[in-house]
């Protein structure tokens, strides 16, 4: 591939906002059909160089240059005239719009006396849709499909109309929510991109994502490229050194330490489920224990949670709290039996935005006192400031808008507001999903250190490995069933647990 | 005063509405020499400031009780309905006391007057929080069927009272207009009531994201059906100021379309349509802007068949200046050289915004 020449070659990009230095003199290039992974932490830089690229900011420095030509790309919308498009994490259609004017919004097909025509729209978007190896209804607005077909389409949109001569695509983050059927769809869209000759830039915090899909790969640590390597000569460890730039002590180290043995159980639920959403269960959860729950999306992992925390009402089974029945009919009631649950949607269901950290923090333990007891300033301050140091919060401005952290400490935020309410159990669903490598080993540690000290947590996870590396045992959900408890162990692997998700009980120990 | 300083005032939240207001009563000075003269007539308080203050007081009442609701997420369309049901009530019961003068009966006609509005407040926030009826369609109801109500009580007549004690509401406690009195002692007691207790907090929470809200343990109903009784009392009052000053229960115009000037002051005062942070003081503000507006209409001699268009092109103005992305916009030319203000930004797909990057 070396000797083809470039589609596109960045030398030098410079980009600095008031007081931080964003990119400096990044190099970047895209030969055309490759699929290149671009690589950071959060704050690296990638963002960045994407919105740079695609003419959402200005460079400062350094040239773009487009099959051999310099250009300048000043709009989104020029971007696209050039061949260059993006698909962004958050799906940005309208979802009240069918797929077909979704494809086509702003672009329409129009007849002779230049009206819309909707026949023709359809009929090229259904067979826009089926190149790409979906068969869906064009017909049907988009929000009547999952998540991942409205990524897909999104892709569609991107490059699939013959006008746009797509040269470059840019997917960030494309798989955060999708699970791996949906990903190995995405992938085969993917490849059948580059094999047309597509250049593809692939945004994602998924590394064995990276290593199944991509051949050559661009590290960005603190604004600078680190380095540029074919996927075949870098393994993971030397990346993810690459991307933190140092050691990664801890992460492994967090298997084998020794852990404390599990203490009295806190919560045992028998029978609990809810018609439509999770078959009913047994589960047990014990304090110095941490059990992760392992499964493909849309398996019930959410789900079961979510009863457990009365976010969604159960209709068979009984829940006991420390040996007493307990009746949990919605998240006062469950905090009240010292229940906490970080939801997997930081931002719709977990951070209020507008609130400042410090009113974000003592949001749950001001709502279990009630309005009429309100914390003293003092305590509140106090609070806030102990738990902004020990979670290394940043910045650590109590009074800064929660909405403008990064993800990680949007994350810790949350984490913070129910370690203040001192839960005997915390319910953590997919609280690493989004950030970055180094504050993912830091909550992983957390989490450890947590249990140690007595408290009972429940861990969802999308990503085997994590489950494996934060659990004592592990819960396998398939089609919205409890399918199997598994202690882990040196024999339990990845493997197994895929085994067992794919074939339901059969794969369990015990 | 250095430049920080300035700077931290201009970053105020109130620094635009005060501007506004200052702005609006120093256009008055020309046309009304001594505009800003206050001097004591006949034992009362007298002068173009205090007008304005008297006037505006109804306003304030309804607007204050309005921000809670807006900060919810909601809006309260029957404060009108509400404020002519309060007056009913109360010239209902004094009427039929063969004492009209009766300072007991006359507690007695308030206190019934502003249960019933809780009761009334119940009902919206019944509607908002149990049912989920949008709140704009919940209010609307009442809206309507409040001045039906209304008439009921009144019996489709105006009810004219005369009782000394009742007149008082709408008079004046020695020197000072009361109503300046009760509108003070509400906006304090409102003030204390959101942030020494955790009601503000709360409330800003529910209106910020409803959901997150639910699952940090917010009892999200009870809030919101507190602050729908909470407005609804406090329409009941200005109801009583309005009928107290005339003497009189009109069923068809008490508070008429006082909806939409209270909107109007609490989104000049600076609380977001769509719920969330809230500022009582910036509705203050907020309602004596438009009260002054009112009557800078009159003093600088606006036809009267162009008060309307006049008034609405001022207010369109004020909220614009309100607004940080207007001005961000606006100043855009003229601070190059310094860096942008940390302002919302523009930018619609950010996923990653500067100060993301900076962490």
């Amino acid at each position: 591939m070396a000797e083809q020449p470039p589609v596109l070659r960045m030398t030098g990009i410079s980009k600095r906002f008031t007081a931080v230095r964003a990119l400096s003199e990044v190099d970047f290039r895209l030969f055309p059909g490759e699929i290149h992974a671009l690589l950071g932490e959060n704050g690296a830089g990638k963002s960045t160089l994407i919105k740079v690229l695609t003419g959402v900011y200005s460079r400062d420095a350094g040239t773009v240059e487009l099959e051999g030509q310099p250009v300048e790309i000043t709009s989104p919308h020029h971007a696209q005239q050039l061949g260059i498009s993006t698909v962004y994490q958050e799906v940005n259609l309208c979802p009240n719009l069918t797929v077909a004017e979704n494809i086509f919004l702003g672009r329409e097909l129009t007849s002779a006396g230049k009206t819309i025509s909707w026949r023709k729209t359809r009929r090229t978007a259904q067979s826009l849709v089926a190149r790409f190896g979906l068969d869906i209804d064009v017909g049907l607005p988009l929000q009547s499909y999952p998540l991942a077909v409205q990524q897909l389409v999104a892709i569609v949109r991107a490059v699939g109309p013959a006008d746009a001569q797509t040269k470059v695509l840019i997917l960030d983050e494309p798989t955060s929510s999708l699970d791996r059927e949906e990903v190995l769809t995405l992938f085969s869209v993917m490849r059948r991109l580059r094999e047309e000759g597509v250049a593809i830039v692939f945004v994602s915090h998924f590394l064995e994502q990276i290593y199944e899909i991509c051949d050559r790969i661009t590290v960005l640590r603190n604004g600078e490229r680190v380095g540029e390597h074919p996927v075949s000569e870098l393994d993971r460890v030397a990346l993810v050194r690459l991307m933190l730039g140092r050691e990664l002590r801890g992460l492994d180290a967090l298997a084998e330490a020794d852990r404390a043995e599990p203490d009295k159980t806190v919560l045992l639920a028998s029978g609990v489920g809810r018609r439509g959403s999770i078959a009913p269960f047994d589960l047990k959860l014990r304090s110095r224990e941490v059990v992760g729950l392992a499964g493909l999306l849309g398996s019930g992992r959410t789900e079961l949670a979510r009863l457990l925390f009365g976010a969604d009402q159960a209709d068979t089974g009984t829940i006991e709290v420390n040996g007493a029945p307990a009746s949990i009919h919605g998240p006062p009631d469950a905090i009240g039996k010292g229940i906490a649950f970080c939801s997997e949607n930081r931002r719709t269901e977990g951070l209020v935005p507008d609130l400042t950290v410090r009113e974000n923090i003592i949001l749950a333990l001001q709502a279990s006192r009630g309005w009429t007891r309100p914390l003293s300033r003092t305590q509140v301050d106090k609070l806030a400031a102990q738990y902004i140091k020990a979670l290394d919060i940043r910045p650590s401005d109590p009074e800064t808008k929660a909405s403008a952290l990064s993800g990680g400490n949007q994350q810790k935020v949350v984490l913070a507001r129910w370690l203040i309410t001192a839960p005997k159990l915390l319910i953590l669903d997919e609280p690493t999903r989004g950030i970055d490598v180094g504050a993912k080993a830091e909550i992983q540690k957390l989490v450890a250190r947590l249990a140690d000290d007595g408290l009972a947590v429940l861990y969802i996870s999308a990503e085997l490995e994590e489950v494996l590396r934060v659990s004592h045992t592990v819960g396998v959900l398939r089609d919205r069933t409890l399918v199997a408890h598994l202690d882990n162990g040196p024999e339990l692997t990845e493997d197994v647990i895929m085994g067992t998700i794919a074939s339901g009980a059969s794969g369990a120990s015990q | 005063m250095t430049e920080s300083m300035w700077r931290n005032v201009v970053r105020h939240h109130l620094f635009w509405p005060a501007a506004i207001l200052v702005t609006l009563l120093l256009v008055n000075l020309p046309f009304t020499p001594g505009f800003f003269a206050i001097h004591v007539r006949n034992g009362h308080l007298y002068g173009s400031l205090v007008s304005i203050l008297i006037f505006g007081t109804p306003l304030i009442l309804v607007a204050i009780g309005m921000t809670l609701v807006i900060a919810t997420g909601g809006i309260d369309l029957s404060v009108g309905a509400v404020m002519a049901i309060a007056g009913a009530i109360a010239c209902w019961y004094i009427d039929r006391q063969s004492d009209q003068s009766s300072v007991v009966g006359v507690l007695v006609a308030v206190v019934l007057a502003l249960a019933a509005c809780s009761v009334l407040g119940l009902w919206n926030g019944f509607l908002v929080a149990r049912i989920g009826v949008q709140p704009i369609i919940a209010t609307l109801i009442l809206m309507v069927a409040g001045r039906g109500i209304a008439q009921l009580i009144t019996g489709g007549f105006i009810i004219t009272v005369q009782s000394k004690p009742y007149s008082t509401i709408g008079g004046y406690i020695w020197v000072v207009p009361t109503g300046v009195l009760i509108a003070a002692v509400a906006v304090t007691s409102m003030a204390t009531l959101t942030r020494r207790t955790a009601l503000g907090l709360l409330v800003e929470s529910v209106g910020g994201n409803a959901e997150a809200s639910r699952l940090a343990g917010i009892r999200s109903r009870r809030i919101k059906i507190i602050v729908y009784v909470l407005c609804a009392v406090f329409a009941g009052i200005a109801g009583l100021m309005n009928s107290s000053n005339l003497s009189n229960a009109d069923a068809n115009n008490a508070g008429l379309w006082i909806e939409l000037d209270a909107i109007l002051a609490v989104v000049i005062g600076g609380t977001p349509l769509t719920g969330g942070r809230f500022s009582i003081g910036g509705t203050v503000l907020g309602a004596l802007i438009l009260q002054t507006l009112k009557t800078t209409i009159f003093t600088i001699g606006i036809p009267s068949q162009a008060n309307m268009v006049f008034e609405a092109a001022v207010v369109i103005t004020v909220c614009l200046i309100q607004s940080p992305a207007f001005r961000a916009r606006v100043m855009a030319p003229f601070r190059r050289r310094r860096p942008p203000p940390p302002a919302t930004p523009v930018r619609v797909e950010t996923t990653e915004t500067p100060a993301e990057v900076a962490s």
